[in-house]
């Protein structure tokens, strides 16, 4: 089945964190259990946007080992394909919604003698549920967390509360920024970097650290990118036989599950290659946007994420 | 805290045999037709044969998640030996402790949710009340608190629990062995292969390399989600019914491949099914792999006359290299000649059950 095991659950709680952020509580509808998790896992909501049905991952924030809900929070995007604002203007308590099973992407690595987070912004939910986990289970952990400015530094002021020695917040409208060279050259050995923000921030950490010699399997980062707008396309369903038309706010995955067509996704964020597809024929650009092939895949235009990935040309025929 | 155990209730489901010295292991007539036949079709080449791993037709093994059958208690005894003479058959790396507690949490629940009449878990917060009737347990711990159980949780449930297991961690895009319980093994080492990665392990497997399993196969595993376990047969021969074919005692148990006649070809030759499947653990993002073992003599096999038919063709047409690797090139002519009494040529139906 694709996508995989789901959960059955009511929103329970919708609370306003800040301008841009707010806070959705999960739980089960029937009162079991969630499952435990780890963190840096994420789930994928399900929607139905007035008949659009819309799947977007979010990180989980709450404490793994609280099985009687699931916290998430979720950004407004203004200017996005419509997810987070109908999370914040159409959820409300009480609604029965579908969680996908927790999937981590963005796991701790734990023989790490130490863990340096680096959080930018909304970047910072996968950090609360880890942070919970290392809390019960031991571990050495240190948050640098940047936000543009006070009133958008979201749950701040619990993790300085909680953990004041290691949490350090930085914030971009006071000109304050992370001294990440003179940070990472103070680490022990065996640390290992956890990053997540926006692109620029998950770049530039990330250069700066292979440019200090750590090691590559020392690194870790997650950047779930939302699948973008773009031109309407055609695209030819070879196994199923069906042509679909991927609108202005779609993606190719979505065009193919309204078709009918049961298309295999874990993350619909670029990251997890479950729903990578064999190209049969290409007259035109695929535009890669995922993180998952090869440059060198990118490049022959053989395969496609059809969760992010979207084509420019006149003719684009999948294995799907 | 001890887990010494107070067998003797349900005896007269539970079978007190060994396997081992005397080989007193025999399937029960109701249990020759429980047992899962691995050949859907009269031939066998590797393949990434992975299905979800769901509950199955009542009545077989495939009924509960965790099967638990008439040998469960002599299994664990002789598990108890083994160990008792090389304890390092179970090991497990010191990131691999939550990855342990996962698997004890996922055992105790569904035993106890599959065999009431057997096990019970009951839990007031971390406070846990474990009872294993046919053992004779009855425990009380904290949950994540190591300190109040007689083994690491990871060693404590598996001396409970039929079937091998081995951890996998997750990191690098890879699966890497850091855990294990391995003492009714098809002849593979916990001992050399723990800390390897997933290539390294399956290194000495012929043939599979090439036609790319283990690339699809460890892409697939990176996916395996939390909630959707999945289930895959591998097979090989064992002369007698015995669980612990290490490589460590092959001195041991290498010889008796030697002592196979004509006459006790039908006793002493089982056929070996290992009943494996995957589960990705919640806490520790780690994948629990059970490699569940279970041995039917030659005699018993072929009074299902499918099966007697199938196996006869799926040994003599099997390519070289695969009986070299699995073991049994010594003797495969003298079991297709037996089997081959067992062949009247009618076909078969497809699928492994033994009346379709």
């Amino acid at each position: 089945m694709s996508g995989g095991a789901k959960l059955q659950v009511r929103v329970a709680e919708v609370v306003k964190v800040n301008d841009l952020i707010t806070r959705f509580r999960f739980v089960t509808r029937d009162g079991s259990p969630l499952p435990a998790f780890s963190g840096g896992a994420h789930t994928v909501v399900e929607m139905d946007d007035h008949g659009t049905r819309r799947l977007n991952p979010y990180s989980l924030m709450s404490d793994p080992e609280n099985s009687t809900g699931y916290d998430i929070s979720v950004r407004r995007d203004d200017a996005g394909r419509g997810g987070s604002l109908f999370m914040h203007t159409h959820v409300k308590p009480g609604m029965e919604m579908t969680l996908s099973y927790p999937v981590n992407l963005f796991a701790l690595d734990s023989r790490a003698k130490k863990h340096l987070m680096i959080a930018g912004g909304i970047g910072i939910t996968p950090f609360l549920a880890q942070i919970a986990q290392l809390t019960h289970f031991g571990g050495r952990f240190e948050l640098h967390y940047a936000a543009r400015n006070r009133a958008l530094g979201a749950y701040m002021d619990s993790l300085t509360a909680a953990h004041p020695d290691r949490v350090h917040c930085y914030f971009d409208d006071e000109k304050q920024t992370i001294d990440l060279s003179r940070i990472m050259s103070m680490q022990p050995i065996g640390t290992h970097l956890y990053v997540c923000g926006p692109k620029g921030m998950i770049n530039w950490v990330l250069t700066t650290a292979e440019g200090m010699g750590w090691p590559e399997p020392a690194l870790h980062y997650e950047e779930f990118l939302a699948p973008g707008t773009g031109l309407p396309f055609k695209v030819e369903l070879a196994a199923s036989k069906k042509t679909v038309t991927v609108g202005t706010t779609q993606s190719l995955l979505e065009a193919m599950e309204a078709a009918g067509v049961d298309a295999p996704y874990l993350c619909r964020g670029g990251a997890c290659g479950q729903c990578e597809t064999t190209v049969v024929k290409c007259d035109g650009t695929i535009l890669h946007r995922d993180h998952w092939l090869t440059p060198a895949e990118h490049a022959t235009n053989t395969k496609i994420m059809p969760c992010v990935s979207r084509f420019e040309g006149t003719a684009l025929t999948i294995d799907r | 805290m001890s887990l010494d155990f107070k067998p003797g209730a349900f005896n007269d489901f539970f079978r007190d045999e060994t396997f081992r010295d005397d080989f007193t292991y025999r399937n029960s007539p109701q249990n020759i037709l429980r047992f899962p036949f691995p050949f859907d079709r009269d031939d066998y080449m590797y393949s990434v044969n992975m299905e979800p791993h769901v509950p199955g037709r009542k009545g077989t093994a495939f009924e509960h998640i965790f099967d638990v059958d008439e040998h469960y208690v002599s299994e664990m005894i002789d598990r108890a030996k083994v160990l008792a003479d090389d304890p390092l058959r179970c090991q497990s790396l010191p990131h691999m402790a939550l990855a342990g507690w996962d698997l004890l949490e996922l055992l105790m629940e569904s035993k106890a949710r599959d065999y009431p009449q057997w096990f019970s878990v009951t839990k007031d917060g971390n406070r846990w009340h474990w009872i294993n009737r046919p053992l004779g347990i009855d425990h009380r711990f904290t949950f994540l608190d190591e300190s109040t159980l007689p083994y690491g949780p990871f060693e404590y449930i598996t001396r409970q629990t039929q079937g091998d297991f081995s951890l996998q961690d997750e990191r690098d895009n890879d699966l890497w062995m850091d855990a294990g319980m391995v003492t009714s093994q098809a002849d593979w080492s916990l001992d050399f292969d723990v800390g390897m990665s997933f290539m390294e392990w399956h290194a000495p497997v012929p043939l599979a390399h090439e036609k790319g399993v283990f690339d699809r196969a460890l892409k697939f595993l990176l996916k395996l989600q939390h909630g959707a376990p999945v289930r895959r047969f591998n097979w090989t021969m064992t002369v007698n019914p015995l669980l612990d074919t290490a490589p460590e005692t092959y001195p041991i148990w290498g010889p008796s491949k030697t002592t196979l006649t004509p006459e006790n070809l039908g006793a002493k030759q089982h056929l070996r099914v290992e009943l494996q499947s995957l589960y990705r653990l919640p806490r520790s993002n780690a994948i629990a792999f059970d490699i569940r073992c279970y041995l039917s003599r030659f005699d018993d096999l072929v009074t299902v006359p499918k099966w007697g038919r199938r196996l006869h063709r799926v040994l003599r047409d099997l390519p070289e290299e695969l009986a070299t690797y699995k073991g049994f090139i010594r003797n495969r002519d003298a079991m297709v000649q037996w089997l081959s009494k067992h062949d009247d040529g009618s076909p078969t139906s497809p699928g492994w059950w033994p009346e379709d």
